[in-house]
């Protein structure tokens, strides 16, 4: 690390890691103080907490039927009740905090990223390249989210991969649209022109430059869409086109309560709370990220 | 005058051009989506015990054998013409059925759009005024809620203490049995038709199953209409002939309503017609609980039977509805707002 070589003090890469290390320092200090962001924080926390540690946390099997105890009220044996086959819903929530953690990933590692390039590309290039990319963009948001995923399930197959495939199919054009916005701000700032003088390549301005200022604002709104994520994949195993059982997702254990809402109301009220918990986690980290990283959303928020 | 007409007049013919490009694009989707279906349509009709030839001939039939083009073509004069493809479940044109389940969905959701304007607006105005005091944290809590609950969830709870514990509505569906088939159907909405005909107790039947879908999408308006309300008025009341208003002496609710409101409203007018399309979404699951016979519950009964034709069809005709309604606000925006009427000349 320390270069004795080196005659100056510092380098400037040493100079611009110790910058972002002081201004993710600030980040993190102006969050701490943010009370509603830390709760979120921590309620996801606690999700990927129990995700991992799902096999030591539960206390039953989340598969394995026992058709005596069905239907169990909350109680000693089974803390949140037992299911229409005598599954203990706390083991199966716990375990179906797996499956919610995989979807919002997938629609990280893969909506967002598709959206960034499209929109990076279309704001830089700009001309026919961005009109007929906006206008793509414009029909995917013309249909409501849920009816496009429904369609694109109905299409597939029903299934949690093909769920969060058709979620991923219609989450990626408000990337799009924001990088796309961003680009255009900077793609004719002064160090994108002197990068360009200096030879750069067009896509490497886009990779190197242009990408890197729309992060900010693609991870706000990511996170502040993971709930719409969370809801319509649970919309989708609630209707039953999405997960299919015996997975415990939550959706899909509140369908299948539905049945027993009246005289067993914990078999569909449990996983709705679990649900609520994570959005409202989401939620909250997404509001306090916006206040701290998005300025000039600030007075919108 | 003349010159402003006629900018208006190409104004609308950019505009006529976006809807129409923007639904054609909807077509390519759906007829994208139909294609990848891994379900074979033929199979759907002659079965999996059919000859050769009778696949072949039905294969014939539906146009398979041509290009993709000449069958998108084919599917964009249909849809031109009004023609949807049939129903494999009904055996009905889609566009008729959907026509049929269309004026429920109208009805839950219109009634929902109003709960969420009457309450979303005056709550919104008042978390902007008393900013960062308890009206400001209720609203924002009733926001976040709102952002965070499943709705179908909500629905299953609505029904377990309002229907089941407290009895104080009534349960799935539009009608109680004993009251069906008494008022005839003429709008295609139960409480119109009732009121119309007179029959009070049918009317407040109706009024009793439709509350509580009405009242859970309206939370779900309320909290999108009032989060946005309160951000726009405290944008509002922040500009400085807010303080001039004060200063020349006029009262609190002249300067909040008078003033702010009235120039947030044009905004607003964007952010309801947007919920009026969210609650279209919503009502896909709102119905579903509520068995409610709307476009909701016609398109996820479809979807469980592969009836792509039916599924594309309300796709289509929610999308077109969806595209109408921001196309829409875009117009009245300009109609409403001077400086964009300014802008555009």
């Amino acid at each position: 690390m320390s270069s004795t070589l080196s005659i100056e003090p510092i380098s400037s890469r040493q100079a611009l890691r110790m910058a972002r290390r002081a201004e993710f320092n600030r980040f993190v200090s102006r969050f701490r103080r943010n009370r509603l962001g830390m709760a979120g924080l921590a309620i996801l926390i606690l999700l990927v907490f129990c995700a991992i540690f799902a096999p030591l946390l539960s206390t039953h099997d989340p598969y394995l039927p026992d058709l005596a105890k069905r239907l169990s009220a909350p109680g000693a044996e089974f803390w949140l009740g037992a299911d229409e086959l005598g599954r203990d819903i706390y083991t199966r929530i716990l375990y179906g905090s797996r499956l919610t953690l995989m979807i919002v990933l997938q629609v990280v590692v893969t909506a967002a990223p598709v959206g960034l390039v499209v929109g990076a590309i279309s704001g830089t290039y700009g001309g026919i390249v961005d009109k007929i990319f906006m206008r793509i963009t414009d029909v995917f948001l013309a249909v409501p989210k849920l009816l496009l995923a429904l369609a694109f399930v109905a299409a597939l197959g029903p299934g949690i991969f093909n769920a969060v495939l058709a979620i991923t199919l219609t989450a990626w054009p408000p990337y799009a649209r924001m990088a796309r916005a961003e680009a255009l701000v900077v793609r004719n700032a002064d160090y994108v022109n002197a990068a360009r003088l200096a030879g750069a390549s067009q896509a490497y301005l886009i990779v190197r430059h242009i990408m890197p200022m729309c992060l900010s604002s693609v991870i706000v709104r990511m996170t502040l869409d993971m709930a719409g994520v969370i809801l319509i994949a649970a919309g989708l195993g609630f209707i039953g086109l999405g997960a299919q059982p015996p997975l415990p997702e939550w959706g899909a254990m509140i369908s299948t309560g539905r049945k027993f809402i009246f005289d067993q109301w914990w078999v569909a009220t449990m996983p709705g709370i679990a649900i609520f918990l994570v959005c409202l986690g989401f939620n909250l980290l997404g509001d306090a990220m916006r206040d701290l990283l998005d300025p000039h959303l600030r007075q919108r928020g | 005058m003349i010159l402003r007409l006629l900018t208006y007049s190409r104004h609308a013919g950019a505009w006529a051009a976006t809807v129409a490009i923007t639904l054609f694009g909807l077509a390519v989707l759906t007829f994208v989506i139909g294609r990848v279906v891994p379900i074979d349509p033929v199979l759907a009709i002659v079965g999996d015990k059919a000859s050769p030839d009778v696949y072949q001939r039905v294969f014939i039939e539906l146009g398979r054998d041509k290009p993709l083009y000449v069958q998108f073509a084919t599917y964009v004069s249909g849809l031109l013409h009004g023609d949807f493809g049939q129903s494999f479940v009904t055996s009905r044109p889609v566009l008729s059925d959907l026509l049929d389940f269309f004026p429920a969905t109208l009805e839950l959701s219109t009634i929902g759009l109003l709960i969420g304007m009457v309450l979303g607006i005056p709550a919104g105005v008042a978390a902007a005024y008393w900013h960062e005091k308890w009206p400001d944290h209720l609203v924002r809590l009733i926001a976040l809620v709102g952002y965070s609950v499943p709705v179908f969830w909500l629905g299953l709870v609505g029904l377990f203490f309002l229907y089941f514990k407290l009895d104080w509505v009534s349960g799935p569906g539009q009608l109680d049995v004993f009251y069906q088939g008494i008022v005839e159907n003429r709008t295609g909405s139960i409480l119109i038709d009732s009121a119309l005909a007179g029959e009070w107790e049918v009317f407040w039947n109706a009024m009793s199953h439709i509350i509580l879908p009405a009242l859970l999408l309206g939370y779900y308006s309320l909290a999108y209409i009032g989060r946005m309300t309160r951000s726009m008025m405290l944008d509002q009341l922040n500009r400085e002939y807010v303080l001039t208003a004060r200063l020349k002496g006029a009262s609190e609710f002249e300067v909040v309503v008078g003033h702010a409101l009235r120039n947030a409203a044009i905004p607003l007018v964007t952010i309801v017609a947007l919920s009026y399309g969210s609650l279209l979404e919503g009502s896909v699951l709102v119905e579903t609980i509520f068995s409610w016979p709307g476009i909701g519950n016609y398109l996820a009964s479809s979807l469980f039977r592969a009836d792509m034709n039916a599924v594309l069809g309300g796709t289509l005709v929610v999308g077109a509805v969806f595209v109408f309604l921001n196309m829409l606000s875009d117009a009245l925006y300009g109609v409403l707002d001077p400086r964009a009427r300014e802008h555009l000349s």
